[in-house]
C-alpha cells in the first residue's frame, strides 16, 4: 500500500506510542498531552481548494459544532503537499471577520447612506428592475431586419470567483435574459 | 496550460517571462525547485527584479512591452543555428505549407491592411491549394513561400544589435537566455514557458503569446512533459469561468455566440464549423453541431424542440461586428447606453483600466446589483472620491453572498483540474450562496413575466432551471447537467464522445463531459497514485478534456509512437495492447487512432486544429499571421526601430474625452507597469478586510530605480504622486535597486512600478499612512487587438514627491 504523508505521520505517532520511554530514551507524556489538548480534536475535517490564485491549493477546514475552528494546508494534495501563501493561510479570516456583509443593504437614488433591506424586498424590486429595462430596450430584429432577440440595456461583469455550477448557472440567467454585454475578469 | 503544475519539475529549462511566479504564484514555485534541484535551469525576464529573479539561475531585465523583440530574436537565434526539432516541425506544424501569392509584408504591415478601418482583409494570408483543395507542401522546407522560409526572413530582421536597442536587455544577456533555451530542441531536452498577465496585458498581448508558442513548436516542446504553454491564471476558478464562458463571444464550451447572420441553426452550424480537405486530421470541431444542440438542450430542456431549432431563437444574438468586450461595455456605459447593471463577484471601479471612466459610467445608470463578500469601491462608488451622492441617480442592491467554504462546487485550476469543494460551514447573517441569489432571482423575474407577459418571454418561461433540491440550489444537479445527459435513458453520459446533434443529449458544457457521469462525481476523487511517474495523478480529481492531462500528448511521440524522450514518456504505443490491435499507454491520448506510420488509419495530433498541425503561420489573427514587434501605444521611444508602424494598426484606439493617451510627452517620461503582491489578490476585496494580510502588506506603493529616486529627489519612504494622462494617485516611494535604468538606442529610460491591490474604500484612512486608491486610475483603455485585454502592463507616467518620510 502506499502511504500518503498524512498516513504516515498518523502510523508514526501510533508507532511512537506504542514504543514508550524506554526504547526511545526520552518520556513522550508531555506531548501526549499537548495532542490530546489541541483545538482541533474531534472536529470535522472538510478538505477544501483555496480561493485566490489558479494553483489550486489543498486545505482542510476544522469545524466543531457548526463553528470554523481552523483552516489549513492539505499535505494530500498532490499539488500543494500542505504549503499554502500568505493568502492562503489567511483564508479563515475570509469566514470569521466582522468585516462581511451579513444583510442586503440598499441604496435609494439620490441617497446618501445605505439601507438594511429584507432579500423578498430586493429581489422583488430588482426583478421590476430587470423587466423594465429588459423590455424598453429589448430587439428582435437589428437595423438589418436580422432576428437577434437581445436586451440592449443591461449589461454584467462576474466572475471568475464563482463555482462552475455558478458559472453554468449565471450564463443561463444572463443568456436567458438575453443579455449579449457579458464579460468578466477573464478579459482584463 | 497545456500541461499543469506538478509537471513543471519534468522540465530541462524553465522560462518566466511576463510573470511573477514565486510571488503571484508562490506554492506552485515547490514544482520549478524540483526541477532546478535535477538541474534544470530556471530564467525569470521582466522589468523588474522580483522575488521569482531572486530564485532564479539567469535575471535578464528588458523593458515593457518589447516582448516579441526579445522572442523574435530568440527564433532568429534558432533558425540561424539550426536548432529545431526538424521531425517534429516537418511533421506536426505548417512549417511546410505554401502560402499563396497575395501574402506579403513591408514595413511593419502584413498585405491586405485598410488604414481607414485599422483592419487587416485576412484572405490576402491563405495557403496555397491543389485543384481538390488540399493545401500544398514542401516537406524539405526548401519552397521561398513554404511557412519555414517566410518565418526565416521575417525573423531576420530581428539581430541582437536592434533588438538590444529595443528591449534594453544587454546583448550578451539575450545571447545566453537564447542558448539556454535553444538547447531544448534535442529531443531528449525540454523547455516550458510560464506567463500571465505581463504577456497578456499589452496591445500584442495575444502575439506575445503566439510568438513564445511558435517556438515551443520549432523546438518540438509541446505536448511532452515537462513542456509546453502555461498560462498561469489568475484566479481560482477563471479558467473554469472561461470555460463557462462568461464573456460575450463565446458560449459553452468555446462555440461562438451566434450572430444576427446565423439565421437559423442550421445556418450557425454551416457557417462555424469547421472544414478541412486534409486526409488526416481529424478536424474535432467538426463535432461543434452536437455541442450546440446539446448546449440548447440544457438551456431550454424539453421546450426546446426539433421543429423550434431546440429554442435557437430564443437564445440572444449580437450584431455581425458587434464587440461586447470589457472595454467596449464600459464605453458604452460611460454613453449612457445600459440603465441596469450586475457587478457579481467583481470590483470593476478598481479592476477596469481606465478606472475613472468605469466610475462615471457606474452613474449613468438607473440600478446596479452588486454582489459580494465584502463592501467594495464599485457598490460604494456613489460615496467615493469626486462623487457627490446627491446628485447621482444610480439605485444600488448590495447583496451579501457566501464564501467558498460556505458553499459545495468545483472549480478549475490552470492546470485544467477540476476539483470539488464541500461546504465547511454556514455563511453568516443573511448572506446566501451565489447559486441560490441566481435562482431566486430567475423565479421572481419569471413570475413577472408568467403574470404579466412583457417582451419575448419565452427564453424566460422555457429556461432549464430546476437546479433546487428542497429549494435550495443543488451543485450536484448543476454538475449533472454540464455533464449531459442521454435523454432516451435519462442516464448521464460518459463524455462528450456520446452527445449528438438530434436533441436526444444535453450538456451543459461540451468539455466537461465525463466530470460527473455515471460512475459518480469524478472531480471529488482524491486518488493519489501515479503510475506514469511523471505527476500526472490521473485518479486525483478530473481534468479537462476526459481526464487528459497534457494535451496535444500525441506530438510527444515520433512517427512509430515512441516517445521523443522515454525517459519521461507521457503516452506510448504499444502494438500488444488491446488484444495485439496495438492501444495507446499512458496519458488519455488526442484521440485513440494509431501513430502517424499508419498512414490509412491515423490522425495529425493538433485534433482542435482544421488542418490537424500546430500553426506557426497563424492567418487568423487580427494583426497578422506572424508577430511582429510594434510599440506601446504609451511609450518612451518616438518611433519603432524595427518599422514605420509605431503601435500595433490593428488596435482599437478610444477617442472620447475620458479617453486621454500620451506617448513621448515630457510631462509623463517613465514607462510603468501594475502588478500583484504576494499578500494581496486583484483589487484587495478579499485581503483587504483581512486584518492578518492588511498588516503584512498596508499600503499603496511605487517602485522606482535610485538612479530615478536622485533625479526626482525622491527618497525610500516618501509619500509621491503617481500620475499619468487619465488620473493620479498617491503612494510610498520605495526607492530600491531592483528597479534599473535601461539603455534604449542611447536614452536612459526609467520604469516605475505599482500594485494595484487597493481602493479608497478600505482600509479607510485619511492621513495616507494606510491604503490607497486604484494603479487602474492610471491605465489606459486600450486593448490588445484581437481580445481586447487593456494594456495594463505598459504605459507612460510621471512621479512627484508630495512628502518627505515622517
Amino acid at each position: 500500500m502506499k502511504i500518503s504523508r498524512r498516513n504516515f505521520i498518523k502510523a508514526s505517532g501510533v508507532a511512537a506510542a506504542g514504543l514508550g520511554l524506554s526504547q526511545l530514551g526520552f518520556d513522550l507524556s508531555p506531548i501526549e498531552s499537548y495532542a490530546a489538548g489541541l483545538k482541533i480534536k474531534g472536529a470535522k475535517e472538510i478538505t477544501h481548494i483555496c480561493c485566490y490564485c489558479s494553483v489550486s491549493c489543498g486545505q482542510i477546514a476544522h469545524v466543531s459544532k457548526g463553528k470554523l475552528i481552523n483552516f489549513e494546508g492539505d499535505p494530500d494534495h498532490p499539488i500543494s503537499e500542505g504549503a499554502l501563501c500568505a493568502k492562503g493561510a489567511a483564508a479563515y479570516q475570509i469566514h470569521d471577520n466582522p468585516n462581511r456583509l451579513k444583510k442586503v443593504r440598499y441604496r435609494a437614488p439620490y441617497g446618501t447612506s445605505w439601507k438594511e433591506v429584507s432579500w423578498e424586498w430586493a429581489l422583488e424590486k430588482i426583478a421590476r428592475n430587470i423587466k423594465k429595462s429588459r423590455d424598453s430596450s429589448f430587439v428582435e430584429k437589428n437595423d438589418k431586419g436580422q432576428v437577434v432577440n437581445r436586451t440592449n440595456g443591461i449589461a454584467s461583469v462576474g466572475s471568475a470567483a464563482l463555482d462552475n455550477e455558478e458559472c453554468f448557472l449565471y450564463q443561463t440567467f444572463l443568456r436567458g435574459l438575453g443579455l449579449v454585454w457579458i464579460e468578466h475578469q477573464a478579459r482584463i | 496550460m497545456t500541461n499543469h503544475y506538478i509537471d513543471f519539475r519534468n522540465a530541462d529549462v524553465i522560462l518566466n517571462m511576463g510573470s511573477n511566479v514565486c510571488e503571484n504564484h508562490p506554492v506552485s514555485y515547490k514544482w520549478i525547485k524540483a526541477a532546478q534541484d535535477r538541474g534544470a535551469v530556471f530564467i525569470h525576464v521582466d522589468p523588474r527584479f522580483t522575488r521569482t529573479s531572486a530564485k532564479a539561475d539567469h535575471y535578464v531585465p528588458l523593458r515593457s512591452g518589447t516582448d516579441i523583440a526579445f522572442l523574435g530574436g530568440m527564433i532568429k537565434y534558432i533558425l540561424d543555428n539550426d536548432l529545431i526539432q526538424r521531425e517534429y516541425v516537418v511533421n506536426y506544424t505548417n512549417a511546410s505549407f505554401i502560402v499563396g501569392s497575395k501574402y506579403d509584408f513591408m514595413d511593419g504591415l502584413f498585405s491586405g491592411y485598410d488604414p481607414v478601418k485599422r483592419k487587416y482583409d485576412k484572405s490576402n494570408w491563405a495557403f496555397e491549394t491543389d485543384e481538390n483543395g488540399v493545401i500544398k507542401k514542401d516537406p524539405t522546407l526548401q519552397d521561398p513561400r513554404c511557412v519555414y522560409q517566410l518565418l526565416k526572413k521575417h525573423y531576420a530582421r530581428y539581430d541582437r544589435d536592434v533588438v538590444s536597442q529595443i528591449t534594453g536587455t544587454p546583448k550578451e544577456d539575450l545571447l545566453k537566455v537564447y542558448q539556454i533555451y535553444g538547447s531544448t530542441g534535442r529531443p531528449d531536452r525540454v523547455g516550458t514557458e510560464l506567463y500571465a498577465m505581463g504577456w497578456t496585458q499589452h496591445t500584442v498581448g495575444t502575439q506575445n503569446i503566439r510568438a513564445m508558442a511558435m517556438l515551443q513548436l520549432l523546438l518540438g516542446n509541446v505536448g511532452m512533459a515537462g513542456g509546453g504553454i502555461n498560462a498561469l491564471r489568475g484566479e481560482s476558478n477563471v479558467q473554469g469561468s472561461t470555460d463557462m464562458c462568461l464573456l460575450f463571444h463565446i458560449i459553452p464550451a468555446y462555440n461562438p455566440t451566434p450572430r444576427a447572420k446565423h439565421k437559423d441553426l442550421a445556418t450557425y452550424n454551416e457557417t462555424t464549423t469547421p472544414k478541412t480537405k486534409e486526409p488526416m486530421s481529424a478536424n474535432w470541431w467538426q463535432n461543434r453541431p452536437k455541442y450546440m444542440v446539446s448546449y440548447l438542450k440544457s438551456m431550454y430542456g424539453k421546450a426546446g424542440t426539433k421543429e423550434n431549432d431546440f429554442g435557437y431563437d430564443w437564445h440572444p444574438k449580437l450584431d455581425d461586428d458587434q464587440n461586447c468586450s470589457w472595454l467596449m461595455l464600459f464605453d458604452a456605459m460611460h454613453r449612457g447606453e445600459f440603465t441596469g447593471f450586475f457587478a457579481w463577484g467583481m470590483n470593476p471601479a478598481c479592476s477596469g483600466a481606465n478606472a475613472n471612466k468605469v466610475r462615471q459610467g457606474l452613474a449613468s445608470l438607473d440600478w446596479m446589483v452588486n454582489v459580494n463578500l465584502f463592501d467594495n469601491e464599485t457598490g460604494s462608488f456613489w460615496h467615493g472620491p469626486g462623487m457627490n451622492p446627491k446628485k447621482i441617480k444610480t439605485e444600488v442592491f448590495q447583496l451579501p453572498c457566501a464564501s467558498f467554504m460556505e458553499k459545495e462546487g468545483s472549480l478549475a485550476n490552470s492546470g485544467r483540474w477540476v476539483q470539488w469543494r464541500y461546504k465547511a460551514v454556514d455563511p453568516p447573517g443573511e448572506a446566501k450562496p451565489d447559486g441560490d441569489i441566481m435562482l431566486e432571482l430567475h423565479e421572481s423575474v419569471r413570475k413577472l413575466y408568467a403574470k404579466e407577459g412583457g417582451k419575448f418571454p419565452e427564453p424566460i418561461l422555457n429556461l432549464k432551471m430546476d437546479y433546487a433540491t428542497n429549494g435550495k440550489f443543488d451543485a450536484h444537479k448543476v454538475a449533472k447537467e454540464v455533464n449531459g445527459y442521454d435523454l432516451t435513458t435519462g442516464k448521464l453520459v460518459a463524455n462528450f464522445t456520446k452527445l449528438k446533434d438530434d436533441g436526444t443529449t444535453s450538456c451543459g458544457s461540451w468539455i466537461y463531459s465525463g466530470s460527473y457521469n455515471e460512475d459518480g462525481n469524478m472531480m471529488a476523487r482524491r486518488d493519489r497514485s501515479d503510475p506514469t511517474g511523471i505527476g500526472l495523478y490521473s485518479k486525483w480529481a478530473w481534468c479537462w478534456p476526459v481526464n487528459r492531462r497534457i494535451i496535444y500528448n500525441r506530438a510527444s511521440v515520433d512517427l512509430n509512437g515512441n516517445p521523443w524522450d522515454p525517459k519521461r514518456a507521457v503516452i506510448r504505443w504499444d502494438p500488444a495492447a488491446g488484444d495485439g490491435k496495438g492501444g495507446w499507454i499512458g496519458d488519455v491520448p488526442d484521440g485513440g487512432w494509431p501513430p502517424m506510420v499508419d498512414k490509412e488509419k491515423t490522425k495529425l495530433p493538433f485534433i482542435m486544429k482544421p488542418h490537424g498541425v500546430a500553426s506557426i503561420f497563424g492567418p487568423g489573427l487580427n494583426e497578422g499571421p506572424f508577430p511582429e514587434h510594434y510599440e506601446p501605444l504609451e511609450c518612451p521611444v518616438n518611433r519603432n526601430l524595427l518599422s514605420s508602424q509605431r503601435i500595433n494598426p490593428a488596435a482599437k484606439v478610444f477617442a472620447g474625452t475620458m479617453d486621454q493617451y500620451l506617448t513621448c510627452d515630457p510631462r509623463y517620461p517613465f514607462v510603468c507597469t501594475t502588478y500583484r503582491v504576494t499578500e494581496h489578490w486583484q483589487t484587495g476585496v478579499l485581503t483587504r478586510w483581512l486584518p492578518w494580510l492588511l498588516e503584512t502588506q498596508p499600503q499603496l506603493f511605487v517602485e522606482m530605480s535610485k538612479e530615478l529616486g536622485e533625479l526626482k529627489g525622491i527618497k525610500n519612504g516618501d509619500v509621491v504622486e503617481v500620475e499619468s494622462a487619465r488620473g493620479k494617485v498617491k503612494a510610498v516611494a520605495i526607492v530600491t535597486a531592483r528597479l534599473r535604468p535601461f539603455n534604449i538606442a542611447g536614452q536612459t529610460v526609467h520604469q516605475i512600478g505599482i500594485p494595484w491591490h487597493f481602493g479608497w474604500r478600505w482600509p479607510e484612512d485619511k492621513k495616507f499612512s494606510r491604503g490607497g486608491d486604484s494603479a487602474n486610475l492610471l491605465t489606459p483603455n486600450i486593448g490588445d487587438a484581437n481580445t481586447m485585454i487593456p494594456e495594463s502592463k505598459a504605459f507612460m507616467a510621471n512621479v512627484r514627491k508630495i512628502k518627505s518620510k515622517s
